[in-house]
Parts: structure tokens; sequence; C-alpha cells
């Protein structure tokens, strides 16, 4: 089948099978590897992209539900001039990754918080990020460079 | 030696090299990577923990279309299937019989993943099953037949790393003893007694086993890998295919987390086998599912006595260790030795006496985990050592100062004496902890600490290649996990260079390009690959020298070394402008080298003590059991910190893993079967379970024998949590437990069975 959607800001007209994920999609028909698959269970978030500005796992989500709408991966983060985007500049300042396989699928959660409320506390960012794992970093540099983030954020409006 | 204020680009805590392309997802793992031509593979899994192949029928499969080859035990006539760095024991795919529930039984190639996944539907496996062997007693009781009914070839290091060997269904057994443990216990003061349990724990690193292999028409084997050790998986693969090390390639990319868990060979050599049968270049993407099925952290049962004098001294400590090792050796020999040698603690003990088994048992492979074998016995040595605290009537942190080893102290006769501060650190631990603060209630508080002999077997090559336009390249065999290495190695190059940290551009790992690196794991990298990159820096600025004395036509003793080059007189040459007037030709470079190994100061094991020292205050809720951290403080005692906020990283992350043992991770089987070998069903730290307070610091005494005075970190935390917990619990509530995890079930009916006795 054919599918209309918008990924990463240019309009994208793919041929998929009904069966394919959003993640097989994403990764081997577009080539989009900062999407990251780990447990393919939705328990991780390593693999969460944003459709329509809302967290989705997208190891579970099947493509064909994307249609007419906006998916957001890493790799459409930075702006144009190759800028970063607060969130990718802030876990880059706070050393909040190791290994750096959830890091794309963290950021993406994170840029979902933010973009709703930039004025968040530690309890929200916690409660919110709580369905992404990491396993290297014991999670207090992401939610210091979350915090960054919110605080340039904010600055920004 | 340069004084801590000198350092130009070490010592601070630079933004990562690889931090760019991983917040970008220009990161690439293998996982992501695919080569020309390259087919898939699938793997049919055991359905039965100890049974003999009666025959595999793969006419059905092979009819599938999209299908390329099939591989089975059957297949492998001209190779030498068995590999294992310490025993050979393990098959690249089953031979005539299963040793565990999910062992690869056989591997369809197919030119897609879902062909290949839909043919393995249609391969008939029949089975004799046998009595399966799923514990540690059955393993070891008279009678019970042998999970490996034959005598194994050595692998690489046996004997050479220590690995005596065993027989029977023991793997493994390591005796470590000095002094008379009998006389020490028969008049002493104080005994604490008793038997713990440490869970079976799976790593979970993010990205799952994966490989892509090509063997090529010509021979040549070309793997890429999520490995941690490649000259490991090199050697294995050079000798199941006789293939001379050169024409066996092993690259490494960025790799998704490994704890220990991708340490030495896992799915490479069948990968490769997939490649020789089906003449393709062949990826195999493993789930976490099967992550699960590959490998685990050894479950350790220990009985465990420790003694001290009517002054609260130790006096003696002994202990049995058993070890469930599951179906293959893998590096469980080397956690038996580890686990012998950590039991004893960061004490001096003049009476010790320690019986350590590894045990096969027909459950998932059991192999390194994070601490390799810390976690599994400071569990049971530090919970004892709160426990004697309290009979001596002393206080804990008082009684481990009392006890625990200084500086330059021996703790092991033989080994190298104790190159850290141990007391200066847990007091800096239980200061940072407020243990003189009154308890609210269901609050209890506790400071443990390890120390673990870290490095292992100094083997370490390095090149450094400096280019006339002065940049710089560090090629190095270690691997980037996570950990930093690329970032750590960089900053050295450039501080011995002196050139910006932007001009050193990091190469490896790649078995074909980087000199041998035995391993990156045993927190080794800083201390020896950094030591080596800095000596290789240090040959090149020689070479550099001889060079510039030439060109300024003056002795090489004239010439006096600046940051960047030399000065002569008034003369300043870089090190790019010696290498251009010296070739008079542009792009020339130079190579630097160094190959440390086990002599001078790194002729005494172990290169480095790693220490692990945290204090936790735990609150309880006594309606649920539930336990949470109110409080996690931890010291990185690592000599010099070569990127401060990277090291402090480790520690947290090491306490982190560390946590999730302690309080929810453990597998679990019921019978043949893993019962919770998914992410649904196996709990990890989340971020809710991040203490309220953190608070990390890192002590620089510049002790250690790697660049600078480091030593390694990144293993220590992990160690200590867990016993840190239970002794804060027992603080808390006067329970003390001696098995982990500590779930809220389990602590709540500990906590019910205290109050049924005291109403009794």
């Amino acid at each position: 089948m054919n599918i209309g959607f918008e990924l990463n800001g240019k309009p994208t007209i793919l041929e998929i099978e009904q069966r394919e994920t959003l993640a097989e999609v994403l990764r081997g028909r577009c080539r989009l590897t900062g999407v990251k698959v780990s447990c393919e269970a939705q328990v991780c978030g390593s693999c969460t992209v944003l459709v329509d500005d809302l967290p989705v796992s997208a190891c579970t989500f099947l493509a064909y539900e994307v249609r007419g709408k906006r998916v957001t991966t890493i790799e459409g983060l930075a702006d144009e001039s190759g800028r970063l985007h607060p969130l990718q500049q802030a876990f880059l300042d706070n050393f909040a990754f190791q290994c750096g396989f959830c890091t794309p699928g963290m950021i993406l959660a994170a840029k979902s918080l933010l973009d709703e409320n930039s004025n968040v506390t530690d309890a929200e960012i916690v409660a919110h990020m709580n369905g992404n794992l990491c396993r290297c970093t014991g999670y207090l540099p992401i939610l210091k460079a979350i915090r960054q983030a919110a605080t340039e954020l904010r600055g920004q409006k | 030696m340069k004084e801590r204020s000198e350092f130009a680009v070490v010592n601070h805590s630079v933004p990562r090299g690889d931090g760019i392309a991983k917040v970008t997802g220009s990161a690439v793992y293998t996982s992501d990577m695919a080569v020309e031509h390259m087919a898939w593979a699938k793997v049919l899994r055991s359905p039965f923990a100890r049974a003999r192949i009666l025959s595999i029928d793969i006419s059905q499969a092979k009819s599938q279309p999209g299908l390329i080859d099939v591989l089975t035990g059957g297949d492998l006539k001209g190779l030498s299937p068995y590999y294992g760095h310490g025993v050979r024991d393990h098959p690249l795919i089953a031979i005539g019989q299963v040793r565990f529930v999910g062992e690869p039984v056989a591997a369809v190639i197919a030119e897609d993943e879902l062909t290949a996944q839909e043919a393995l539907g249609k391969i008939v496996v029949e089975y004799e099953e046998l009595d399966a062997i799923l514990d540690v007693d059955t393993a070891l009781a008279q009678g019970t037949p042998r999970i490996h009914e034959t005598d194994f070839a050595d692998g690489a290091f046996r004997g050479f790393d220590d690995f005596p060997g065993a027989a029977g269904n023991i793997c493994q057994a390591v005796h470590v003893a000095w002094g008379d443990v009998d006389a020490a216990f028969a008049v002493a003061a104080h005994i604490a007694e008793g038997e713990f349990y440490f869970p079976m724990v799976y790593a979970y690193a993010m990205e799952p086993y994966v490989a892509i292999a090509d063997y090529d028409a010509k021979g040549q084997l070309t793997v890429y890998s999520s490995a941690q050790h490649p000259f490991m998986v090199r050697h294995d693969l050079a000798q199941v295919f006789g293939l001379p090390l050169n024409s066996v390639r092993v690259i490494v990319p960025y790799v998704g987390g490994g704890y220990g868990s991708k340490s030495y060979t896992k799915i490479e050599p069948l990968v490769a086998a997939c490649s020789w049968k089906a003449g393709r270049p062949v990826k195999l993407q493993l789930s976490v599912e099967e992550a699960f099925l590959t490998t685990r952290g050894d479950d350790a049962r220990v009985r465990i006595r420790t003694a001290a004098d009517a002054k609260g001294q130790l006096v003696a400590r002994q202990a049995t260790i058993h070890l469930n090792t599951g179906a293959y050796a893998e590096n469980s020999p080397m956690v038996c030795r580890k686990a012998a040698n950590r039991i004893v603690g960061p004490y001096r003990i003049p009476n010790v006496k320690i019986d350590c088994f590894a045990v096969y048992t027909n459950t998932v492979p059991a192999s390194s985990y994070r601490g390799l074998g810390g976690a599994q016995v400071t569990f049971p040595g530090e919970s004892q050592i709160d426990e004697l605290a309290e009979k001596s009537g002393c206080d804990s942190v008082e009684f481990r100062l009392k006890n625990l080893a200084q500086s330059r102290e021996s703790i092991h006769p033989g080994m190298r004496p104790i190159d850290a501060d141990l007391p200066g650190d847990v007091r800096e631990a239980a200061r940072m902890l407020r243990m003189d603060r009154p308890l609210a209630p269901g609050r209890g508080r506790a400071v443990c600490c390890s120390a673990s002999d870290a490095g292992a077997h100094p083997v370490t090559l390095a090149m450094v290649q400096i280019y006339a336009d002065g940049s710089v390249s560090v090629l190095s065999g270690s691997t980037e996990i996570g950990q930093g290495s690329h970032t750590v190695l960089a900053q050295i190059a450039a501080e011995e260079m002196g050139v910006p940290l932007e001009k050193v551009r990091l190469v490896g790992s790649d078995t074909a390009v980087t000199l041998f690196e035995r391993s990156t794991g045993a927190s080794r990298t800083t201390t020896l690959m950094g030591r080596a990159v800095l000596e290789a820096c240090r040959e090149a600025i020689a070479q550099c020298k001889v060079m510039a004395a030439e060109v300024l036509g003056v002795p090489a003793e004239a010439l006096v070394e600046e940051r960047g080059g030399i000065r002569s007189g008034e003369t300043r040459l870089t090190w790019s402008e010696i290498l251009e007037k010296y070739f008079q030709m542009e792009g020339c470079s130079i190579i630097g080298r160094a190959y440390l190994r086990k002599a001078g100061d790194l002729k005494l094991v172990p290169v480095f003590w790693e220490i692990g020292v945290v204090g936790v205050e735990i609150a309880l809720d006594e309606e649920t059991g539930r336990i949470t951290l109110e409080s996690l403080v931890t010291i990185g005692d690592v000599g010099l910190a070569i990127n401060p906020a990277m090291t402090e990283g480790q520690d947290l992350g090491a306490a982190t893993m560390g946590l999730g043992a302690g309080l929810f991770e453990e597998l679990i089987y019921d019978g043949q079967q893993l019962m919770n070998g998914t992410m649904l069903e196996y709990r990890v730290p989340r971020f809710s379970d991040l203490a309220n307070n953190v608070e990390m610091k890192l002590v620089q005494n510049r002790d250690g024998v790697g660049p600078y005075g480091a030593k390694g970190g990144g293993e220590g935390a992990v160690n200590p949590i867990s016993p840190c917990i239970a002794n804060a619990l027992h603080q808390a509530t006067g329970v003390r437990m001696r098995t982990l995890p500590l779930t809220p079930e389990r602590v709540w009916k500990a906590l019910q069975e205290k109050k049924a006795r005291a109403s009794t």
C-alpha cells in the first residue's frame, strides 16, 4: 500500500506492506537508523518517535497509521543549518548518555514533554520519562539535561 | 610528573568525542549496518534443557521461496566447531545434543528476515528428552550424569589467565587460603555465619547481540559485531575456521551497552559459519528475548562465616561459593576466580579460606556481568561485616575503619598492595551521608565498600599516528562501549602531543588496523590503553626529536621539549614543522607505538585495585515492603579522573545497575523454562527509582599505574550497593535479609515473620 505523511518536515510517499511497523519502515525503507529498536514490547522507549508531536513506540506502531500525519525522528531535530535542538545540546553538555542507544528515544520523549510545557517540575519530568529506560547513566544526567533544555526553551518563548 | 594544575586537556570534563553522533542519530551501531549482497539469518532454538537431537528435517524449510541455506550441527565438517577462551566446550550450534532451553539448533539463511523467520517453523527436529540438571545441588549430587560428557580442549587462556580446570559438572574450582581459619574461629570472640543468595541477573544491554559475517571466496573472514573484545573474537574465529590471524578481521562500530555481557565470543562463530555455508555475507540480529537466552550473570549461593576478636579486629573469614554457571563455561571460570578473590573484601584478615566452584547446569550460560563476581560476593561479605560490628557493639563505619587495609597495605599475600585510600573513602562517604543525623522512622543508612583485583592480564598495544599537518590519530583496539574510552584516549593523546583535542581522531576497533588489546573489560581501558597511548605519544615525540636534531643540525640533547613541539635556542618547531622539514613532502606521518605487557610495574597482579564505596539512606514502606532510595553517595577512588564528569557517570551508572540486582532484578526458572525472559517481566531501574539526593565525589590521589596515576572505574559501585541497602534495611527494621533481590514481597514477608516471632 501507499502511504503519504510528513517525515521530518518533508512530504513523503512510500510503498509499504500493511504488516510493517513504523520502526521497520523508518529504519529499513527510510534509512533513519537513529530509530533504535530494543525490547520490541513498548517497555524501553528506545524506538520512541513523535507522531503529530506525541511519542509513540515505533516498534509496535503500524506504519500505515501515520498516513496524513507528521513524523519526527532524531534526524529531524537539528535545524537546517545543523544547529542542535536545545535538548540535543543539553544532553551533550550534561553527559546524559554513554552507549547512546537509548538517546534518540530519550530526546524525543523529552521533546514531547517540553513542547507541551517547558515549565516542568522534576516530578513531571520523572513521570513523563518513566517509560524510557537507560542502562548506562543512572538517569540523573538525563534529568539535568531536560531541566537545562526546559530553561532554554522557556527563554525562547 | 606534571602537577594536576598543569594539565591542559586531561582532568577536564571535555565533551564526549562521540557526542554529536549520538545525539543526532548518526552514530552507527552494528544493528544499523548492512553490506552488499547481505543475507539474513534466524535461529531455531531448543525447547528442551537437555536432550539428544535424533534428527533434523530441513526439507520443508528448503522449499521456502527466498531461502538460501540452512545450517545445523551436521554441517560443520572441516571446522573446529567448539570455542571458548577458558574451556572450548561451546559448539557454535548444537551438535547431537542440547544443553539449555534456547540453545541454537538450526540457523536459516534467507534473502530477508521475514523469510528466514517463516522457514524456521518448517524445520522438524526430533529430540530424545533427558532429565534436565537445573540446579547446583543436582549437578553436584552423586550419580548425576555429566552435562558435558567429554573433557574439552583448553581455550586460549587456560593455564595462562589462571584457569586450572576441574572435572564432572564442576566447570572450575578455585581455592584461596592463608593462615589457619579453624584455629582462629575456635578462639574468636564474635562470629557471624549464614547462607546468602545473589540472583541470576541479565545485563540488558539495550542493543541485543548482532553480527555481520562475510566469509569470502578467498577465505578471508570479515566480521562486524557488537563485541566488547574483538581480539578474543578473532582468536576464536581463527581457531574455528583454521585461519591465520591476518585473515580474520573483526570490526566493532559503536556498541549499545555491554556491562560484561558482550565480552568474549558470542554469536560470531555461528554467523560466520552461516556465511561460510551460504557463500554470502550474513547478518544475525538477535531480539532481546534471544539475548536473554544467550548470556546471564552467574547466580551465587554463598555459605560464609566471619570472625572478630574481642577488640573488634577481624581474625578470619571462610566461605564456600557455588556459582550456577549454566550450560557452557563462557567466562565463568574467571568469575569463579574473581569471586574467590573478592569475597575477602578490602580488609586485613589474617586467616582466610575460600572455596569457589563454578557448576554446569542446563540453564542459559552465565558469563561476565559488571563487577565480575564482585557483586555476588560483596553482598554476603559486607552484610556480615555489619553483623559482626553489631555483635562487637561497634558502629559499622568505625568497625570498617578499624579493619580496612591502609594505602600500600597488602590484603592478599603476593598481590599488589592496596593502591587507594579506603579508610579515607569510607570516612568521606559517611560524612557525605551525614550519618550523625537522627533517622526518621522507616529510614536506614549504611556505607559499604569493596576492592576488586581489576585490569585483567596486562597485554595492551597501541599506536598513534602523527601527521605532518599537526593532526593525530590514535589507533586503539579498545572498544567504545559507552564508557567513553574514545574521549579519554583522545584527551591523553592531545595532552601529550600538545595539540587541540579536535585534532585527535580515534581509530578502532578493527583487528586489521589496530594492534592487539586483550580486552575491553575489568575497568582496564583508561589504565592500560590510556598508558599505552601516552607511551606511544612519547615514542613519537622521541622520533620527532631525532628528526629535529638532524634538520637543525644540532645534537638531540640540545633540544628542549615544549608543548606541541621543540625549541632550540630561539628556533621553535612544532611536530608538523619537523615532519615537513624532515620529509620535504606534504602529507607524511609517523607512528609512535607502545607495547605493554606483564612486566616492570605491571608485573604485580592486579594491575590496580578497583574500589567501590557507596552510602545509601533508604525509606521503607512497611505496609508494602517497598524500599526506595532517599540518598545515594558514591566515592570514585580513581587516582586521576581523565574526564571527571564521565568518571562520575560511571559511578552512578554502576550504582544504579547494582540497585537493580539489589531491589528488582532476578531471572526466574520454572523447571526448564526461563519464565521472565522479556522486558515486560524483567524489571530494571527506571527514572522513578533515582534517589532523591545523589552526591558523587572523586578521590584523586594519583596512586595508580595508569597515565598520570589514573586507575579504572565503572565497576566499583555495582558491588557494595546491595549489601548497603540490606544493611540499611536492617538498621531500619532489625530484619537481616540474605537473599536478593529485596522485592517488596520478600521484605514484607520478612517483616511479618519478625512481627509473628515478636508476638509469640
